[in-house]
C-alpha cells in the first residue's frame, strides 16, 4: 500500500537524514521504526506527509507519487493520513471535541470549520471516537486541562477521525509514564486492528515495540539496518543499530514482561 | 583561568585577575565620563532659574489651589471626546494592524524576501513618529477636530501593536501547526485553528495595554487642536486660569486610573 523508493532528505545544513530508504508496508500492517536520535526516525515519517519536503525518491501511497503533488493534491492525500505527535500537539486553547473534529479541517470549508459548523456525521463520529477511548465526559473540556495520557488520546482522536488509510506515529509514548505508555501504544495498536489500518510507529522505547508489533524496522545514519519479526532482534542486531551496549537486559526483561501480561490476563 | 591551585584545594573564582582589572577600569572610565557631563551641564545652567524654582513653583501652587470645581460642568464633553479618541483610535489601529503582523511575522509571512521588509518599514515608520506630530500634520491635512485625533492615534498605535503582535506569532508552538497542516487542512484553516488561538491572549493584553495608553495620549492633542480635554487645558493655559488647569488635571488624572483598572481587570480575565 505504501512504498517508499530511495527516499532521501539532505538537510540544507548539509545532514542526510535520509540516505535512500527503500521500504514496502502492506495494506493494515503496523511497523514499528527504532533507532538512536538523529538516526531519521522523525524525518522519514514527515516525508511522507511532506511536513518536511524530501530531496529525492518517492513515497508511494496506493499508486499515488505523494511527493510529486501540488499543493491542492498533497492536501487531499494528507486526508488519507492520520498523525499522532509526541507532544500530543493538541491545539491547547481549543477544547476537546474542537481538537477532535479539527481532524476533519481537511473535508470541510473554511467557514464551515471557522463557525465550527461541522456536519452532524462528523460531530457523531467524534462522540463515538471519544467514547471509544473513554474520554466522553472530556469532550467539553479545554485540552490544556487534560493530563498526558488524556492528551494522547485525543490526538488519537483527531487523527482516525480523517479516516485515513495510514497512521503516522511520532514518538507517541515519550512523553509519558510507562504504565500510560504501554495503554496508548495498545490503543494504537488495537485500533489500528479494528480499522485494517496500516501504521509507522517511532518508537525510542525497544522493549514496547518488540511487546505490541509485529514488524521492526532499525534506523542508523538514515540507513534502515534491520527489518524483521521482534524475536530476530538479537542483542547483535541492537548493537548495529544504536551502537555498542549490553542488551542482555533489554531483551530478557521483554520476556519477563510477556509473561507477567498474559497471567494477568 | 578562574580555577587556582592554593594549598591543594582547588579555589573558584568568577574572573580572572586582569578581566577583574579590566572591570574596574572601565567603571572608573564611566565614574569619571560622569563627572565631566555633570561639570559641562553646570556651566551651561543658568542656577539663578534653578534657586529661584521653588519660589516660582510655590507661587503657581498657590495660585492654582483650590481648584475651580465649578468648571466640571464644562470638561464632561470634553473627556468623553478624549475617551472615544482613543477607543476609536486603538480599534482602527487593530484592524489594520493584525494583517500588517501576519505579513511580518517570519513564520507567516508570503514572502520573507518582498513583503516582509515592507510590513516592517510600516511598523517602524508608524511607531517612530509621536502622536502629537501624527496629529499637527493631520490637522493640516483634514482639518482641526476630533477626527484628525482619531486617526493621528490609530496611525501611532499601528506599529506598536504589530511589532507586539508579531512577536507573539513567531513565539507560538511549531507543533500545533504541524498537527492542523497535517489532517490536511488549507492555508487559511492552520491560521484559524493553528496559529490564531494561540495568539489570542497576547492579542487581547495588547489591545488593553494600547487602549490605556492611548488614553493618556490622547488628553495631549487637544494641544494642537484635535479634540479632547486637551483643547481646554491648552485654553486654559492661555489666559493663565489655573485653577481652571488644577481642576482639568485631576480630571486627567482620575481617567487614566479608571483606564489602568479596567485593562488591569480585562487582562486578568484573559489569562
Amino acid at each position: 500500500m505504501l512504498q517508499l523508493e530511495k527516499l532521501t532528505k539532505t538537510y540544507k545544513t548539509g545532514d542526510k537524514a535520509l540516505q535512500g530508504i527503500d521500504l514496502e508496508v502492506p495494506s493494515g500492517q503496523v511497523l514499528a521504526l527504532i533507532g538512536p536520535s538523529g538516526a531519521g526516525k522523525s524525518t522519514m515519517i514527515r516525508c511522507i506527509n511532506r511536513l518536511v519536503e524530501p530531496t529525492g525518491g518517492a513515497a508511494i501511497l496506493d499508486g499515488v507519487n505523494l511527493t510529486r503533488l501540488g499543493s491542492g493534491a498533497l492536501r487531499r492525500a494528507r486526508r488519507e493520513m492520520g498523525m499522532i505527535f509526541q507532544e500530543y500537539a493538541l491545539v491547547e486553547r481549543l477544547t476537546v471535541m474542537e481538537n477532535v473534529l479539527s481532524g476533519r479541517l481537511g473535508y470541510v470549508g473554511f467557514w464551515r470549520s471557522f463557525l465550527r459548523r461541522y456536519p452532524q456525521s462528523d460531530v457523531d463520529e467524534a462522540f463515538r471516537l471519544l467514547d471509544r477511548v473513554g474520554l466522553l465526559h472530556m469532550a467539553d473540556k479545554r485540552a490544556d486541562e487534560l493530563s498526558g495520557g488524556q492528551r494522547q488520546r485525543v490526538g488519537i482522536c483527531r487523527a482516525l477521525i480523517q479516516q485515513p488509510k495510514l497512521l503516522l506515529v511520532d514518538e507517541p509514548t515519550a512523553s509519558l509514564d510507562p504504565k500510560t505508555s504501554r495503554q496508548i501504544m495498545r490503543l494504537i495498536t488495537e485500533l489500528c486492528r479494528e480499522r485494517g489500518l496500516a501504521a509507522i510507529i517511532n518508537i525510542h522505547d525497544v522493549a514496547l515495540a518488540q511487546m505490541f508489533v509485529p514488524r521492526i524496522v532499525g534506523l542508523r545514519f538514515g540507513e534502515i539496518v534491520f527489518d524483521g519479526p521482534p524475536d530476530a532482534l538479537t542483542s547483535e542486531k541492537l548493537t548495529e543499530i544504536y551502537g555498542e551496549e549490553d542488551w542482555e537486559a533489554t531483551i530478557e526483561k521483554v520476556e519477563g514482561e510477556d509473561t507477567d501480561i498474559e497471567a494477568a490476563e | 583561568m578562574p580555577v587556582l591551585e592554593k594549598e591543594g584545594t582547588q579555589v573558584w573564582r568568577r574572573r580572572t585577575a586582569s578581566e577583574t582589572l579590566i572591570r574596574w577600569f572601565g567603571w572608573l572610565i564611566g565614574v569619571a565620563v560622569f563627572m565631566l557631563c555633570w561639570q559641562r551641564i553646570s556651566e551651561a545652567t543658568t542656577w539663578f532659574f534653578v534657586w529661584d524654582a521653588p519660589r516660582i513653583a510655590s507661587d503657581i501652587w498657590n495660585r492654582a489651589t483650590p481648584p475651580r470645581w465649578e468648571y466640571i460642568t464644562q470638561l464632561g464633553r470634553p473627556i468623553w471626546d478624549t475617551l472615544n479618541i482613543a477607543t476609536l483610535g486603538t480599534l482602527i489601529a487593530l484592524c489594520l494592524a493584525v494583517p500588517v503582523a501576519f505579513l511580518a511575522a517570519r513564520n507567516t509571512t508570503p514572502s520573507a524576501l518582498f513583503v516582509r521588509p515592507f510590513a516592517l518599514l510600516i511598523i517602524v515608520a508608524t511607531r517612530s513618529i509621536n502622536s502629537l506630530i501624527w496629529a499637527l500634520l493631520l490637522i493640516a491635512i483634514i482639518g482641526p477636530g476630533v477626527f484628525a485625533g482619531v486617526i493621528a492615534i490609530a496611525i501611532r498605535s499601528i506599529g506598536f501593536c504589530a511589532k507586539l503582535l508579531y512577536e507573539a506569532i513567531e513565539e507560538i508552538d511549531h507543533g500545533q501547526v504541524e498537527a492542523i497542516t497535517a489532517t490536511g487542512a488549507s492555508r487559511w484553516q492552520v491560521m484559524a485553528y493553528g496559529i490564531v488561538p494561540q495568539i489570542l491572549p497576547a492579542f487581547a493584553g495588547i489591545a488593553v495595554f494600547r487602549w490605556d495608553i492611548n488614553i493618556r495620549e490622547s488628553t495631549v492633542l487637544g494641544l494642537v487642536g484635535a479634540g479632547g480635554v486637551g483643547l481646554q487645558l491648552s485654553a486654559s493655559l492661555n489666559v493663565l486660569a489655573w485653577p481652571q488647569v488644577s481642576l482639568i488635571l485631576i480630571v486627567i488624572l482620575v481617567a487614566v486610573v479608571i483606564s489602568e483598572w479596567v485593562s488591569a481587570k480585562v487582562r486578568g480575565a484573559i489569562i
